[in-house]
Order: C-alpha cells, then sequence, then structure tokens
C-alpha cells in the first residue's frame, strides 16, 4: 500500500526539485554520454553503467540523474560520491525498515531486495524483483542459502517453501494469490516471529493465516484451540504447528495425514499411546493406506471440540454418523468400540486388561514350558545319538 | 482322508523288498496336502500379521512400502485367511464324516486318536523323566503328546485367531451381537494369539519336529508321506508292535519316494522352515525392542 502512495510521491517531489535543477544541472542524456559504456567501472572495481534504455523504462524513468545522485553538480564531478539514500522519498518504507529484521541498511540496501536501482519496476509489473510470483526468488537469494542461514541461526526456508502447497501454487500455477513470503511476514516491516507485533508470532498465526483462509480461521476460532489461544493459553495449536510454517503439505495426501499424528500426540501424549495400541494405528503407521482414522478425521481438524459438546463428531450422539464414514453399517453396539482403549490400565478397561493379562500368561507359560521341554530333550538325544553313534565306531555326528 | 490302516495301501511296488529298506506310509495324500496348504498360508498370515504387530518398527515400515504399502499386506493377509479357512472347515468336515457319520473307529478315542488320552500325560512325565536321567524313555504310539499338542494347538488357535479376525474384518456385523468392549478385545486377542502361534511353530515345532538330531534336518514324512521301518520302529514303537502284533504291517508299506520328490520336498520344506526363522528373528528383534 505504502509504494502505491509513494509513487506520486516520488513524483510530485521529483518534479519540484528537479525542474529549476535541471537547468543548472545535467541532463540524463549528459550523464548517459559515459554511464553508457557496459564496461565502465569505478576504482573498487564496481560497475558503474547504466542501461539508459531501462532506465527509462523503470519507475525512476522520469527522474533525472541528480534527483538521487543530488551532490553532483556538474562536469567533471569528484571520483567519490555520496550513497544514494532512498528514504528522501520513501519515508513510508524507511520508517517500516527501521527496527524490523532488515534494519541495518549495510546488509540490506533497498537494491538487495528491489535490485538493480536503476531497473526497478512497480511490484505490479512482472519484471520486479518483489511482484508476487517474484518475490520467493528474490527472498531465495538469503533465504533459501545453507551458509547465511547457519551464519544468522535461521532455517533455510526457500527449499521448504517451494516444495509446499503455496509454492506450488505460485511457480506452478502462477497463482498471484498464493501466499508468498510477503503476504505472511510483510515487506519492510518484517519482525523475529519473537516480536508480539509480528504477523507470524503464534498468537498473530490464525488472523495472518485467516487473511486468505478465512473460513477455516472462523472454525478454528470456534473450537477449543482456537479459544485457548485467543485466551492466552500458548500450549495450544495454531495453524503452522500442525501445518508448520513453510513446508505446508495438501492435508488430504498421505504423506501430510502420516505424520500428523504424532504432531497431535506431540501434547495428547496418553492418547496417542493408546491410539497406537489400535488397528487404526497399525494401518496407518505402514503408510500406503491413508484412509485409517488419524485424530481429526474422527476429532474434526479446525473446530476440534470436546467430546461432551453436541456438536463434536466424537460425541455419543454422533458417533454413528462419524463412525459410519468409512464403516458402513456401523450401529449403536458397533460405537462403543473404544479407538482409545488401554489394555494396560485395569481401572479403565478391566475386561480388556485381563484378556490381555490372560492372553501373555497363556504365551508366556506355553513357550517357557515348551522351550525347557525342547531344550532338555535336544540334549539329551543328542547325548544318546553321539553314544550310539560311538558304539557303532563312526564319527559323533 | 481315507484311514491308513483300513485303506488298502498302495503295496511296495517299487519299494524294492529285497533291498531290505521298507518303507511305511504314515500320511495320506491329502493330509500332506492340507499340511502344505496349512504352512503355505500359516506362512503368509505371519508374514503380512506381524508388520502389522509391530507396526512402529523399521523393518515393517520397509516390507509394508516394498510390497506396495499396507493395501497390499491387508489384501495378501485375508486372502491366505480364506484359504486357510476352507482348509480348516475341509478337515472339520472330514472329522465329523470319518467319525460320527461313518463311525469310524479310532478317531474320537483310542491308540490312533488325536484326542488326549491318559498315557499322553503319562509319556510326558516319563519323557521330561528320561530326558534328566532319571528313567527309561517312553515308547509312542502314532501320535505322540508333543505332536497332539502341536495339533490342537493349531485347532484351537484357527478358531481364536480365526473368529477375531473376522470379527475385525465384518465389525459392524459382528457388533450386532457382541458388546461393544468385545470390539476391543479381539485385536488383543487375535494379535496375541497370532504371536504365541508364531513363536511356536517357528521355534518349538520346527525343533521337535524338524531340528533334533532324531529328524535333522527336516523330517521328510510330512512331505513323502513316508519313513523309513527303521525309523518308524525307533520313532513310534508301540504302533510298529501293534502292527506287526496283528499283522497289519503289510497294509501299511508304500512306495519308496522317487528322488525328484524329495528334492522337491527338501526345497519347499528349507524355503518353509528358512522363511519361517527369518520371520522369528524379526519378531523377536521388534519384541524385545519394543
Amino acid at each position: 500500500m505504502k509504494t502505491v502512495f509513494a509513487i506520486p510521491l516520488a513524483l510530485a517531489l521529483g518534479a519540484l526539485i528537479c525542474v529549476p535543477a535541471a537547468m543548472k544541472a545535467q541532463a540524463n542524456s549528459d550523464c548517459l554520454t559515459c554511464h553508457s559504456d557496459a564496461s565502465m567501472q569505478d576504482a573498487a572495481g564496481h560497475s558503474i553503467s547504466v542501461d539508459g534504455h531501462k532506465f527509462g523504462d523503470s519507475i525512476h524513468g522520469v527522474l533525472q540523474c541528480t534527483n538521487c545522485h543530488g551532490d553532483i553538480k556538474g562536469y567533471p564531478h569528484p571520483d567519490k560520491i555520496a550513497p544514494v539514500d532512498c528514504s528522501k522519498c520513501h519515508v513510508d518504507e524507511e520508517k517500516g525498515l527501521r527496527g524490523s529484521v532488515h534494519s541495518d541498511g549495510a546488509d540490506h540496501p533497498c537494491t538487495s531486495c528491489h535490485g538493480n536501482a536503476h531497473e526497478i519496476y512497480p511490484k505490479t509489473d512482472p519484471k520486479s524483483a518483489v511482484y508476487p510470483l517474484n518475490v520467493p526468488k528474490t527472498c531465495s537469494q538469503c533465504h533459501g542459502d545453507e551458509g547465511m542461514a547457519k551464519k544468522h541461526g535461521l532455517a533455510s526456508v526457500y527449499p521448504m517453501y517451494i516444495d509446499s502447497i503455496h509454492g506450488f501454487a505460485l511457480s506452478k500455477e502462477g497463482l498471484l494469490v498464493a501466499a508468498n513470503c510477503q503476504s505472511c511476514h510483510g515487506s519492510h516491516h518484517i519482525l523475529s516471529k519473537k516480536d508480539p507485533a509480528s504477523p507470524t508470532n503464534k498468537a498473530n498465526v490464525p488472523a495472518t493465516c485467516g487473511k486468505c483462509h478465512a473460513g477455516i480461521a472462523d472454525d478454528y476460532s470456534h473450537g477449543i484451540h482456537g479459544k485457548a489461544v485467543a485466551a492466552g493459553k500458548m500450549d495450544a495449536p495454531v495453524c503452522s504447528d500442525c501445518h508448520t510454517a513453510h513446508a505446508i503439505l495438501q492435508p488430504t495426501e498421505s504423506e501430510f495425514r502420516s505424520q500428523s499424528t504424532p504432531i497431535c500426540g506431540s501434547c495428547h501424549k496418553e492418547k496417542f499411546s493408546t491410539y497406537r495400541d489400535t488397528f487404526h494405528s497399525q494401518l496407518g503407521s505402514l503408510g500406503g493406506y491413508v484412509e485409517t482414522a488419524r485424530c481429526w478425521d474422527c476429532h474434526g481438524a479446525h473446530d476440534v471440540l470436546p467430546a461432551s459438546d453436541p456438536r463434536s463428531p466424537v460425541n455419543p450422539a454422533n458417533l454413528v454418523k462419524t463412525c459410519g464414514r468409512c464403516h458402513t453399517g456401523a450401529n449403536a453396539s458397533f460405537v462403543k468400540y473404544q479407538p482409545h482403549a488401554n489394555a494396560r490400565n485395569r481401572k479403565l478397561n478391566p475386561a480388556l486388561y485381563f484378556i490381555r493379562l490372560f492372553m501373555n500368561l497363556l504365551l508366556a507359560g506355553t513357550l517357557t514350558f515348551f522351550v525347557i521341554h525342547t531344550v532338555l530333550w535336544l540334549i539329551r538325544a543328542r547325548y544318546d545319538q553321539i553314544k550310539r553313534k560311538a558304539a557303532e565306531g563312526g564319527k559323533n555326528a | 482322508m481315507p484311514d491308513l490302516e483300513k485303506h488298502e495301501v498302495m503295496p511296495a511296488v517299487g519299494g524294492n523288498p529285497h533291498a531290505g529298506e521298507r518303507f511305511i506310509q504314515r500320511f495320506t495324500r491329502s493330509q500332506r496336502y492340507m499340511h502344505a496348504v496349512l504352512f503355505s498360508t500359516f506362512l503368509g498370515l505371519a508374514a503380512t500379521g506381524l508388520p502389522l504387530r509391530f507396526s512402529q518398527s523399521y523393518w515393517a515400515r520397509k516390507f509394508a512400502s516394498g510390497v506396495g504399502g499396507f493395501g497390499a499386506i491387508l489384501f495378501f493377509h485375508k486372502f491366505c485367511a480364506i484359504i486357510l479357512t476352507i482348509t480348516f472347515l475341509i478337515h472339520v468336515k472330514d472329522i465329523v464324516q470319518r467319525g460320527i457319520v461313518h463311525r469310524e473307529k479310532g478317531i474320537f478315542w483310542g491308540s490312533t486318536s488325536m484326542v488326549a488320552n491318559w498315557k499322553d500325560v503319562k509319556d510326558l512325565f516319563g519323557h521330561l523323566r528320561w530326558m534328566i536321567g532319571l528313567g527309561p524313555k517312553p515308547q509312542f504310539e502314532r501320535y505322540a503328546y508333543w505332536e497332539k499338542f502341536d495339533y490342537w494347538a493349531v485347532f484351537w488357535g484357527m478358531i481364536v485367531i480365526g473368529f477375531s479376525g473376522y470379527a475385525m474384518w465384518f465389525a459392524p456385523f459382528f457388533a450386532h451381537f457382541l458388546p461393544g468392549w468385545a470390539l476391543n478385545a479381539v485385536l488383543v486377542i487375535h494379535s496375541e494369539e497370532g504371536l504365541l502361534a508364531i513363536l511356536f511353530i517357528f521355534s518349538i515345532h520346527f525343533v521337535n519336529t524338524h531340528l533334533r538330531p532324531d529328524s535333522f534336518p527336516m523330517d521328510m514324512v510330512i512331505f513323502t508321506g513316508v519313513e523309513s521301518e527303521e525309523e518308524f520302529k525307533h520313532k513310534r514303537a508301540l504302533e510298529y508292535e501293534r502292527l506287526v502284533g496283528a499283522g497289519k504291517l503289510e497294509t501299511r508299506l508304500g512306495e519308496k519316494p522317487a528322488t525328484w520328490q524329495v528334492n522337491f520336498s527338501k526345497v519347499i520344506g528349507f524355503t518353509a522352515i528358512s522363511i519361517g526363522l527369518i520371520l522369528l528373528v524379526l519378531t523377536l528383534t521388534a519384541y524385545f525392542g519394543e
């Protein structure tokens, strides 16, 4: 938004400053007489060549060179000239950068994102480095680099993002509405997720994702997790806890289905452990057969409600319907099955506890007896065999 | 399944009685086929059931993804289960036909029956005493007590594992007459009983029947149907004496198995035992790694 106002502002400022200045100072064509030489370099070896056509085509094409390079008053000009200060015109952007993670201007000059200073295009132009479809690539110059990520203790997020559902939508489908880096992180005023004001701070994640996923954000706000987060209970999961931040997968695909239960299980440890004892989990753990019930197939995903809530799919009144989604013919007796029964807990599941105990005793008893029986038998039979063969004068085998 | 002693077993044409080595028929053709179907499906059920029982283990996941995920495993498990169920029902039909319809003797009691009797109890203790050097070796009839145990363990196992398996497969149907907690119980029963069957067959049965010194490395009788007169006499002295006493030994003479038959049996048998032993090792590592 800021840029939209900034452009006419810049043009107006430019017009005010340049028109009188042009009278005494150089015209662009004068500068280009020298600087159009593609091989032109300064003393330090940096290119100081300018492509006049591209500059003329760029958003700053209407400006005079001296609007930005204000310390050049005539020709010949000094070898050393002052660095260009974009904030002279782009006041809001500069204000945004201040306090952000990219505030250090030496490390993060405007050109690190916006590209060649003489070839800057509006962000609606596909040639722009900050055009929505180009943003991930631009950010990846730093955030896709293992070395740079390591140096700053950051994750190399670009590879994760580009393989995510958002990355696919952007790179494969070319959707302008697909979330790119700045959709979630903002542009100039990017803050660490630890900062409570950051859109990626845990408390703000539901609202940030909800900018696009409005329906799901609404569901989430009615669920037990959404209410907990709204009440400041930050143990409850937000979008990124289940879906991750960058590597977001399509939830209906086997990869997500397979990795999802341990995510719920990282908090719901007891439920996860009892789930693992069931056929649902045994089938599901082996992959390839992803239809088996995962946590949210029964409990709901975004609007998880306690079982006591009549709207919950695991409320006793709704079980026939919920189980029946997979188990055709499920009836009232069928849904008495306990998907989280604990055969190790005598108080909670006495029948199951004693059945398991009986089966284990049967297993241990039978095997113990027969292992002893067989070992003794082996020793004795071998002993007899050796004796017999020896008596026959043969070898001991 | 014709009874061995009543049925006219083919005379020892190729048996070459002049060579002095005679072969005694122990299992009929259909009994051998039944055992072959039983162990093939059992290996299939074990190989596809174990990855489920130990679904968190590394090899289970590798194996499952290697054969096409759980869809493939479950399909094969159910396929083997159906074949085994049919085999079991044919066997039960045979017993009923012979023992009840035809009132054949020796099916439910007597020296040739699979049903345990007082002698089996005495044999068990006598055998144990012999093992630790406290008594003479007991002599056995057609089926020794451990063979009867094997038989009934499988019989009981098939009922228990089969019933609990079908209860899971057709859970909504079984829920019409089973209480809700029973649906939880059937998985515990199925997996524990299955584990017992696997551990028992791949360790105890393998050693008792095939790997012990008297039979090492494999008792071929379940594949060829016959064993040499000397082996028969040594292993089943009472049956031998009874047959000789009644002058019936001639009716039990069988053909000396052809070389290809023995070799083929060895390939099949050793393959089965190898698969079983591999599964046993995987089971034990998963069980103790849990």
